[in-house]
């Protein structure tokens, strides 16, 4: 047992214990907090595996974007102090049921299953071996996915603008 | 304890897999229903660096699909949150029992 096995499971009860909070707490300035420690706990697992460069990238859009646009959101859609109403008894039971039902099926299979490790010789994640594939032509470059996301960041962006867009009163 | 490897990596990303289906179904208000989904898609990016590390150590693929799926998942919560505020100012209301109509 040493430092590393102990961080690996602080940041795993981090993650699962405030996803779950995520999941169940009402009040949903709450949620959105718990949520953003999970984030940052998934971060921690990605610097534990020693891939530096996705856990900044994780830190940067999801703890830093993702989490600030959703609690935006809730400042312009929710009153203040009013709680989520509480789901129904039955529909709580059944979705805890289909949740660790297919939690069991995926464990059992998961563990069953011998998983063979390729013995060539590794490739560091680092920013210089990323950015080399990432904007290779050649083969096993992914400069045309990259080209494709760029376009669909666009198309987002443009999207988002008009359907955020105030709708103009019909005047004519 | 067990010294971390592929098998507990994978316990978490299913368990925070299922956590995330569990608040999808129990959840009514579409911003919570968004962070379910969050939840699902970091698990996801967390199964793929997990088994580009301990698997295929001399590629990178998994860690270009967690990228690509990160910046997917930013592009789909810009718009999810543009719909939900669109669909706030038209029903008062971003509850989806109450948004039964997509046309007003």
């Amino acid at each position: 047992m040493n430092g590393s096995t102990i961080i690996f499971y602080l940041l795993a009860a981090l993650t699962l214990g405030s996803g779950l909070l995520a999941v169940t707490t009402r009040q949903i300035f709450r949620s959105a907090i718990f949520l953003l420690f999970s984030l940052i706990g998934i971060a921690g697992l990605y610097f534990w595996m020693q891939y530096e460069f996705i856990a900044a990238v994780q830190i940067v859009v999801y703890v830093g974007g993702i989490t600030v646009l959703i609690i935006f959101s809730i400042f312009l859609t929710q009153q203040a102090g009013e709680k989520l109403a509480k789901p129904k008894i039955g529909r709580q039971i059944f979705s805890a049921l289909a949740a660790f039902c297919g939690f069991a099926l995926i464990m059992t299979q998961v563990l069953k299953h011998n998983f063979n490790a390729s013995s060539e010789e590794a490739l560091p994640p680092t920013v210089v071996n990323i950015g080399t594939q990432m904007l290779g032509v050649d083969d096993g470059g992914y400069s045309l996915p990259f080209e494709v996301v760029s376009i669909l960041l666009l198309a987002a962006l443009i999207g988002c603008i008009v359907i955020a867009l105030r709708s103009k009163p019909e005047t004519t | 304890m067990m010294q971390p490897g592929l098998y507990q990596i994978l316990f978490i990303s299913t368990a925070l897999f299922f956590i995330g289906a569990y608040g999808f179904f129990t959840r009514r208000n579409l911003i919570t229903m968004l962070m379910s989904v969050e939840l699902i898609l970091n698990s996801v990016n967390l199964n793929f660096i997990a088994f580009n590390k301990y698997l295929w150590p001399d590629k990178l693929d998994g860690l270009f699909f967690t990228i690509f799926v990160i910046a997917i998942a930013a592009a789909e919560a810009a718009v999810a949150i543009a719909i939900i505020i669109n669909l706030y100012r038209s029903h008062h209301s971003i509850d989806v029992e109450q948004a039964e109509e997509m046309k007003y």
